[in-house]
């Protein structure tokens, strides 16, 4: 509203007048900008606008048929309205998710609002003026009079506990319209900082916020420019690591796709306040939305003069390059990440020289990752003071969660830091799926670890998930309940660090394999095993945990140094499930199915044939219409009889 | 600066690596990745040593030293870390050992047996990729590579050339070329520079033994040998005596005691080289030819031009390289002499390139579908031939080789070493324009290990602009300036391996750079040492032109000892 304004004004205070009239011109025609900017802002639209949350996961849900069935609604129905897709509020459980915004009256949300709903759903609002119960999310709070009997959107518990800092402006703005971002007080910290501070005493703000890399290894970003500013070169360099690729991780994504000037901003300021005139934005190619996005912010703000050169008058040069990855894991890795700019195989280097000191092309350059550069805005704008008064004392700020698994309520989730994992999973998240009890919570992808039920009251900062043998990551937050194997977990990061390791250094490349290899035969039947496979298995075993060392202390990079994690963090605080795998034989969660005995209990059997019939091995014998049997010697516990029988006449234990 | 390097404290200077300190002070870290004057690649952490204050362990190699560093280079850890790094290379490498040629070099063998690997903890996880000996000049097994990576640096950091990479990710990974093709069909040189790199028996030169045992046993076939000019000075380092010894005589004698019926010098070919290639020069300046012309002894960079610089095809000098000349004078010349059928001679060469065994094979390198050299063995491979022959080199009598190619002059002899060709053309070059020796013959600027030497020097009224290049990095390098516009050359001496022939790629594998320059300094001590010292003074050349060839650039050298080039693809078959 006009707090919006006044941000706006609250900038660009102390810029030269020419710089100011110049830029309020060019955004909103003239320096007297306040109607205009409210306009922007749709504070009072003159006509109803209707908002589909249509990133990539709103498009997965069927965010595509929901607008296709928007606009052949408005067009039957002869109606007038804006339609925008706009980026993911973050509600992905939610999705398809349709706003509507009727003159006068507060935006309204609609969850789950597939294609074949909307007309019904557009119906309730502009028809029966009684928004439809079943599927209403929720109501803004400001932006006119309120819907009766709908509650508040800041009040839906998936919200209520959230503080959006990063994500303020995701799913809510049209992160095509550049005006839309200058009008809600957008790029008024670049121009503020390249003209009212210097290189160094940008980088002092950002210390003083106490920011670190959202990136995973959290170090202060302040610092970190401060030294690549400290660097005598002709050509520095900023890059933003958009290389997201932790499995359950889609955090950057959609703050790209949602706000992606927001981006763009944060990248700016950084490359003032470390003298580099290029900027690198390294993203893979799977995430085609976010770059289609990207690619018309960048054209746009070289259009209003806010990139490329001189800008406003500063004396401040910058060109922002898009540059595609292939989308291997390894290439969030630093000096991998250079490399493929470079052109080269994106394998790690050595560290030191540091990137900061000596990183692309051979040139002082800081790396930080969406995330982190999302932050620093806001940092900006508001003052580091601000930002440091929010988390925890080691931990500043804001974290964006990327919560999946067997979690009622998945998505997008920003919390303050020093929030506990419960209020996470269970105030937010809304426990677990299906009444099943929760077993562990995944954080920090493949570098990561588990945490268990016993440690869920701890604080999400950088400092206490390192005690439990987590890491913040990137934010990747995968929940698991009472029917995962927490050994099949761990083969399963494992076999993704096996398949993403670059296979430059020796003890990521063969160890990876071999720790694969290990937790694959502790998981494996053992019918019909043979003497030497027996004896490789309890070796592998016995090597386990030394194998885990030797990769985390001798390996290149940080993938490989952290590729044991996962098995370390499991059997930290899952020894048992590993013992009963090895010594019982048998999986406790009954996810690892290869150990199961299957039986058939001959009085639910009916001899339908079914699961005979099905069985790849031929291990079901019996006539129709009589119970059947399961020779052990054959089954491979494929499950498949389980799964066709009609009668649960299949047991497995 | 002072570090504690296990208990006792060391001296380091800024800058350098913890490996460079421990390696002065008698310490020796093993590595598998570790290329000598070139930046740390840190891929095989085999090299790490334990550092105070550090929670990983740390590869020497790359990790600089600081002041007051505490240093454990053999903890506990730091033994069960190597050892386990070895156990995890051997779970993917195959067992034959006993059939490996690299068997008695081999640094994984070594690193095995060093850190008391004596059962296989990891079972076998065999890769399965075929052999690839596609390639005249060298052999790959991907099964025995263990991903250092040297190979891939050294073609694409040292040679420019590139035609190898890593394929694929973790575990699955390979060394191959573009789209999996094999070696003939893409854009390598056949350098060799990657065996000389390869810890372990990966890389090999195709080995010709058995073509040539077999024509030795065949009582049709008249078989003659011709030696290069720098395998004198490195074939005693596969007996063990000092980098730099020259066993010439004894190496004749060696020859004649396997059964070759004569044995020839190559640097008899190179004084003729030289007097084909200074007239050439002398040409080319005074008809304003192309300029500058570049020599063409060096067939893997002959096949580089052809591949990356076909523009530059007009600078390189028409003449053979020198195996080429004489076996071309012994199937012509040699043979009428002698009243041999050309068909059933068959001559062999002992080079220190694997590159000539490509060269052997085109087309153009014989006439009436018989080529000139019918095998070529590597410096490597006449060792083999000693010890199946069993011929011990300290028993035997130094022997003179056999005329008429027996004579030769020290310039020909310098062709072993970057810029003795250079040399050697310029001392011929100055006497064929002034009629006068180049003063003391010496020219001091194209000697040494640097990889580009450049030299003005004035022959009579004219200066010529002169260098000698080494390495294809380097030669690119020179090549890129040619193709700029620059003018002030106007010979340009070319090899393919840094530091010229004594570092070819079929030489015996050095300890060290120091073993090279031992190599380099043994060819300078003959020219300093022995009386001919100039090609056109060589008198058995001489001879040949009277009997035979007539004058250098006449009807004859242009038939039998010059050539024509072709630009080519880098998928053309080699």
């Amino acid at each position: 509203m006009a707090q919006n304004n006044g941000v706006i004004e609250h900038n660009l205070a102390g810029i030269p007048a020419s710089a100011r009239k110049a830029f309020l011109t060019r955004a909103f025609g003239s320096e007297e900008f306040a109607a205009k900017a409210a306009q922007l802002r749709r504070e009072n639209p003159a006509r109803p606008v209707i908002y589909v949350g249509a990133g990539t996961c709103g498009l997965a849900a069927g965010a595509a048929k929901t607008l296709e069935a928007v606009r052949k609604y408005l067009k039957d129905n002869g109606l007038d309205a804006d339609v925008l897709e706009v980026g993911c509020i973050g509600y992905c459980a939610a999705e398809p998710l349709l706003d509507v915004q009727l003159p006068g009256q507060a935006r309204l949300s609609f969850q789950r609002a597939a294609g074949d709903v909307t007309p019904a759903l557009l119906d309730s609002v502009f028809k029966d003026k009684a928004p439809l119960k079943d599927h209403v999310l929720g109501q803004f709070e400001d932006g006119g009079k309120k819907w009766p009997k709908v509650p508040l959107f800041s009040e839906h518990p998936f919200f209520s506990k959230q503080l959006r800092y990063v994500l303020k402006h995701v799913g809510i703005v049209d992160p095509l319209s550049i005006q839309e971002h200058i009008a809600r007080g957008g790029y008024g910290a670049f121009l503020k900082v390249i003209h009212t501070m210097t290189p160094a005493q940008a980088c002092d703000a950002v210390e003083a916020s106490g920011l670190r890399g959202r990136g995973g290894g959290g170090f202060p970003t302040g610092k970190k420019w401060k030294i690549a500013l400290s660097s005598d070169a002709d050509q520095k360099y900023i890059i933003c690591n958009a290389d997201e690729g932790d499995p359950g991780a889609f955090m950057d994504r959609s703050v790209i796709e949602g706000d992606p000037h927001r981006v763009l901003e944060g990248i700016a300021i950084g490359a003032y306040a470390i003298h580099a005139s290029k900027a690198y934005i390294y993203i893979r190619a799977e995430y085609p939305l976010a770059i289609k996005n990207l690619k018309k912010a960048i054209a746009e703000a070289k259009a209003y003069g806010l990139l490329g050169e001189n800008v406003y008058g500063s004396g401040f040069d910058l060109d922002v390059i898009i540059k595609m990855g292939a989308g291997a894991f390894v290439c969030g890795e630093e000096t991998a990440l250079m490399n493929s700019i470079e052109g080269r195989r994106g394998m790690p280097k050595p560290r030191p020289p540091y990137p900061a000191v000596k990183g692309l092309f051979g040139k002082p350059t800081v790396i930080n990752n969406v995330e982190t550069f999302a932050n620093v805005p806001e940092i900006m704008s508001q003052g580091p003071a601000a930002f440091a008064a929010i988390g925890t004392k080691g931990s500043k700020g804001t974290k964006v969660f990327a919560l999946s698994g067997k979690v009622n309520r998945t998505g997008l989730v920003e919390i303050p830091m020093g929030t506990t994992l419960r209020e996470i999973v269970f105030d937010i998240g809304g426990g677990i799926e299906n009444g099943l009890a929760f077993k562990a919570v995944q954080i920090g992808g493949p570098s990561g670890g588990c945490i268990p039920q016993s440690h869920m009251d701890i604080q999400v900062d950088y400092e206490s998930l390192k005690t439990v043998g987590a890491m913040m990551g990137s934010g990747g937050l995968v929940v698991m309940d009472e029917k995962t194997c927490m050994v099949d977990v761990a083969k399963f990061f494992m076999d993704f660090i096996k398949k993403e390791s670059c296979g430059k250094c020796i003890p990521c490349r063969e160890g990876t394999l071999r720790m694969l290899e290990i937790l694959k035969a502790i998981t494996r039947h053992r019918r019909g095993e043979k003497d030497a496979d027996a004896l490789a298995r309890f070796s592998g075993i016995i090597n386990l945990e030394n194998l885990s060392q030797v990769i985390r202390e001798t390996s290149l990079c940080g993938l490989g140094q952290t590729a044991p994690n996962p098995v370390l963090s499991t059997l930290r605080w899952f020894r048992d499930e590993y013992e009963a795998h090895i010594f019982e034989r048998k999986c406790p969660a009954g996810a690892c199915t290869e150990m199961l005995e299957f039986t058939i209990d001959a009085d639910k059997c009916k001899g339908c044939t079914l699961c005979a019939k099905g069985c790849p091995t031929q291990a079901i014998v019996g006539k129709p219409k009589v119970p059947h049997y399961i020779i052990a010697e054959k089954c491979i516990s494929c499950g498949s009889c389980r799964t066709v029988c009609k009668f649960k006449a299949v047991n497995a234990a | 600066m002072k570090l504690i390097v296990n208990g006792q404290t060391v001296e380091a200077q800024a800058g350098e690596t913890l490996l460079t300190v421990l390696k002065r002070e008698g310490i020796n870290v093993p590595t598998l990745c570790h290329m000598e004057g070139m930046l740390p690649s840190g891929a095989c952490r085999i090299c790490v040593v334990e550092v105070e204050g550090q929670n990983n362990l740390i590869p020497s190699c790359s990790f600089p030293a600081a002041e007051g560093m505490k240093i454990q280079t053999n903890s506990p850890r730091v033994i069960n870390a190597r050892k386990t790094v070895v156990e995890l290379l051997l779970g993917s490498h195959p067992d034959d050992c006993l059939y490996c040629a690299k068997q008695p070099t081999c640094d994984l063998n070594r690193l095995s047996r060093d850190y008391g690997v004596t059962s296989r903890r990891f079972p076998v996880a065999k890769k399965k990729k075929p052999l690839d000996i596609s390639s005249p000049s060298i052999s790959r097994d991907p099964d025995k590579c263990i991903l250092c990576g040297k190979c891939v640096r050294v073609c694409e950091e040292v040679q420019s050339v590139a035609c190898i990479d890593f394929v694929k990710r973790g575990s699955d990974s390979f060394i191959g070329c573009a789209f999996d093709s094999s070696l003939n069909v893409s854009s390598c040189v056949n350098c060799g520079q990657c065996i000389n790199v390869c810890p372990t028996g990966a890389l090999m030169e195709k080995s010709d033994i058995q073509t040539v045992t077999e024509a030795m046993a065949d009582k049709n076939k008249y078989v003659v040998v011709q030696h290069a000019p720098s395998i004198s000075v490195s074939l005693a380092e596969e007996f063990g005596l000092a980098a730099g010894t020259d066993v010439n005589g004894v190496m004749t004698a060696a020859f004649r005691k396997m059964g070759f019926k004569a044995v020839f010098d190559t640097s008899f070919a190179a004084d003729l080289t030289i007097m084909e290639e200074a007239s050439e020069l002398a040409h080319r300046i005074k008809t304003g030819g192309v300029l500058p012309m570049m020599t063409s002894c060096s067939p893997g960079w002959i096949k580089f031009v052809e591949t990356f610089y076909p523009e530059l095809l007009p600078n390189l000098s028409t003449c053979k390289s020198p195996q080429q000349m004489l076996g071309a004078m012994i199937k012509t010349y040699y043979a009428k002499n002698q009243g041999l059928n050309p068909g059933k001679l068959f001559s062999v060469s002992v080079m220190p390139c694997t590159a000539k065994k490509f060269e052997v094979t085109r087309p153009e390198m014989g006439r009436e579908g018989n080529p000139d050299i019918d095998a070529v063995l590597t410096t490597r491979e006449l060792a083999q031939m000693l010890r199946i022959h069993g011929i011990d080199l300290k028993t035997l009598s130094p022997e003179e080789p056999d005329m008429p190619f027996g004579d030769r002059s020290t310039a020909g002899k310098l062709f072993g070493a970057s810029g003795g060709v250079m040399e050697a053309a310029l001392r011929t070059a100055h006497f064929l324009l002034t009629g006068k020796e180049l003063g003391a013959l010496k020219v001091e600027a194209v000697r040494g290990q640097a990889g580009i030497k450049e030299a003005r020097l004035k022959i009579g009224a004219l200066e010529v602009g002169v260098a000698a290049v080494s390495g294809l990095g380097n030669a690119r390098k020179l090549a890129e300036e040619i193709k700029n516009g620059r003018k002030d050359l106007h010979f340009i001496e070319v090899m393919t391996c840094p530091g010229g022939c004594i570092n070819g790629g079929g030489q015996p594998f050095a300890r060290n750079k120091a073993a090279i320059v031992e190599r380099m300094r043994a060819l300078y001590t003959i020219d300093a040492t022995e009386k001919l010292r100039t090609s056109h003074g060589n008198k058995a050349v001489q001879s040949l032109y009277k009997d035979f060839l007539g004058k250098p650039l006449g009807e004859k050298s242009h038939h039998l000892l010059h050539t024509k080039y072709t630009k080519r693809k880098a998928s053309d078959v080699a």
